[in-house]
């Protein structure tokens, strides 16, 4: 135990240099815009003293350098600026947006991880079975497919042709209820309002489904190969000599080392997912970052895009953290390397 | 013996040589799927190239008579709500794609495997220094980085080409750099070394030959993947702008009309789904071919 926690204590140290570096990158991209930021927040008929005003309040008349620390300094306090559009806080604005781009993501990581480990259980426990051969050929077309085109697709098929699930949104709003979180299935749960789970788990499924496609695929294939690699092994033949049946050989012997390159796909995937969720929000109309900054680009509200990149970026940052800790559990020979 | 007798004893041994890439062509050529994804990118690929040709119509001229047609004889995948006919939209959208594809892993290719070879090569603070960069930015979502970069510099192609470039940088880099600390250590660098080559002709002659299979599988892959992020931006409104007919743009669009139009929407979806599948299939055979022995 004592070399985990030094394990988990070394990660952490390492993760700060990466959280200044995570910085430095939005805070450089954000000052490729071109034109004036100052500019394009007031418009073009601003007075002077209104421009210079707000070059000092935004510290634009300092230099770059020093400028970061100051952003540095304002971001570790929490302060991410304020909304163009309404001068709203920022980190107000995300912390409303950002429940439902979780719910979004982790029901997809949900779908991804369950449906995607059992596929590719079964692919490597039957190897060359049709199963095997179907389930990968559906799986190539998962990684390659436009997850935009596939949630068009099921919106014409579930939602207008055959009506099981509505169109876009989180919730119908003939549905009341009560936001504690807004997390509407944990909302929902916490107030007993068994009618608006059952529409936000509607709501969900189509979204989540589109979203889960690519890190489905993927997991699926990892779990098949690594699978097949691990039921190779001598202690794996010597399982099956001493007379246990195949089901027991795989999930008593096989599967728990089978499921460390697993477990680092689907911590790298969560990547994918936090950025396929901006394509998946806009399909939908899900109320999350993802359109939150798609429509802040639009309306050149860059303290919002900035914002928001930061702290989606920080979030995997952390999720690839959470990760490796997970592998270090899953093999020792990591904690102790 | 004589010579003539020796030739004939053993004509098994007399075997032409043929060179790596050579080989490496025999083997791909035998695996049905790596053939298949060819075959999908160069049709695509020559649809595009000789658009003015096979295109049916003109993909922007508007012909408000002929909106929303279903697919027929006179409009074979039919129409938009402007009337333009998809076929030909799709075909010439065939040219931005893959324009946008390869211009993009291009960019990343040339950065990124010049990244990797100075860093493994000189080691030390040049390499800590570009794999720091590298491992910051991979620390963010791809489709993330990408979206930040074009939406602070614009919307556009060009930018949306640069976005994707930039985030295909460090895998180049990280492959690149393997790469090159394997081969360095192999006795045939040092002894080119021992005689006296510059790093320029070390690098140059004989570890970059030698490090380029995996960059060859991932710029395949990475064209693929870079075709379904231009889609996305596009898809999004960041990409190519209207009329541009590009396949991402063309879906966006035809989203408002699904109900009366949904054609207008499937076609365009078949056609990156295809192409990505093709260079997918290319990528794993090419991996194949590369590394016999990491074939199970």
């Amino acid at each position: 135990m004592a070399a985990m926690g030094r394990y988990v204590g070394r990660r952490l140290v390492e993760i700060v240099p990466v959280f200044f570096g995570v910085l430095l990158i939005v805070f450089v991209i954000a000052h490729l815009t071109p034109g004036d930021p100052v500019l394009i927040a007031l418009g073009e008929h601003a007075t002077p003293e209104a421009i210079d005003r707000l070059r000092a309040e935004l510290d634009l008349d300092e230099p770059l350098p020093l400028q970061f620390i100051t952003y540095m300094g304002r971001v570790m306090r929490g302060d991410l600026g304020r909304s163009i559009q309404n001068n709203e806080r920022v980190i107000v604005e995300l912390g409303t947006r950002f429940p439902a781009t979780i719910e979004l993501t982790f029901a997809a990581m949900l779908v991804a991880s369950v449906v995607g480990i059992l596929t590719g259980i079964v692919a490597a426990a039957r190897q060359n079975s049709w199963f095997d051969g179907a389930s990968m050929f559906v799986a190539l077309f998962g990684f390659s497919m436009p997850i935009f085109w596939l949630g068009i697709m099921l919106i014409l098929l579930f939602a207008w042709y055959l009506g099981w699930f509505p169109i876009s949104g989180r919730l119908d709003y003939t549905i009341e209820l009560t936001r504690l979180t807004n997390f509407y299935l944990v909302d929902a749960l916490l107030s007993g309002t068994w009618k608006a789970l059952g529409d936000a788990l509607r709501h969900l499924v189509l979204p989540a489904v589109t979203l889960s496609t690519v890190a489905l695929a993927i997991i699926a294939r990892m779990t098949r190969s690594s699978l097949l690699e691990v039921l190779r092994q001598d202690y794996v033949r010597t399982a099956r000599a001493k007379g246990l049946g195949e089901v027991r050989v795989i999930s008593r012997h096989a599967l728990k080392n089978a499921f460390i390159p697993v477990v680092t796909v689907i911590g790298l995937n969560v990547g994918s997912l936090l950025g396929g969720a901006i394509l998946t929000e806009t399909i939908f109309a899900w109320p999350g970052v993802g359109r939150l900054v798609v429509d802040a680009i639009f309306a050149r509200d860059y303290p919002i895009v900035q914002g928001a990149v930061l702290v989606i970026a920080l979030v995997f940052v952390v999720v690839n953290l959470l990760v490796d800790l997970s592998y270090a559990y899953l093999d020792p020979r990591i904690r102790y390397g | 013996m004589d010579e003539q007798a020796l030739r004939l004893q053993h004509p098994a041994v007399i075997r032409p040589s043929v060179g790596f890439y050579t080989d490496v062509w025999r083997r791909l050529r035998r695996n049905r799927a790596a053939m298949a994804g060819l075959a999908v990118i160069v049709l695509f690929a020559g649809l595009a190239a000789f658009a003015p040709v096979v295109a049916p119509q003109d993909p922007i001229v508007q012909d408000l008579e002929a909106r929303l047609l279903p697919p027929s004889m006179t409009h074979l995948l039919g129409t938009d709500d402007l009337g333009r006919d998809l076929l030909s939209r799709i075909i010439y959208g065939g040219r931005v794609s893959l324009t946008l594809g390869m211009v993009s892993v291009g960019l990343a290719l040339v950065t990124g495997t010049l990244l990797g070879l100075v860093a493994g090569f000189y080691g030390r603070w040049a390499d800590s220094l570009t794999m720091r960069t590298m491992d910051i930015m991979l620390a963010f979502p791809a489709t993330l980085l990408a979206i930040f970069i074009v939406g602070i510099r614009g919307p556009g192609l060009n930018n949306a080409m640069l976005a994707i470039g930039v985030i295909n940088i460090p895998i180049f880099a990280r492959i690149m750099r393997g790469s090159v600390l394997r081969v360095r250590q192999e006795d045939f660098v040092e002894a080119a070394r021992a005689l006296g080559a510059s790093p320029r002709r070390l690098l140059g002659r004989h570890i970059l030959p030698n490090t380029l299979a995996p960059i060859i599988v991932q710029t395949t892959l990475a064209i693929g993947a870079a075709i379904l992020e231009a889609a996305g931006l596009s898809f999004l409104g960041l990409g190519a702008q209207a009329p541009t007919p590009e396949w991402g743009a063309m879906l966006s669009h035809t989203r408002e009309f699904l109900r009366d139009a949904p054609w207008a929407a499937t076609f365009p979806g078949i056609a990156i789904l295809l192409t990505v599948v093709g260079f997918n299939l290319l990528g794993d055979g090419l991996r194949d071919a590369l590394d016999p022995r990491l074939r199970q």
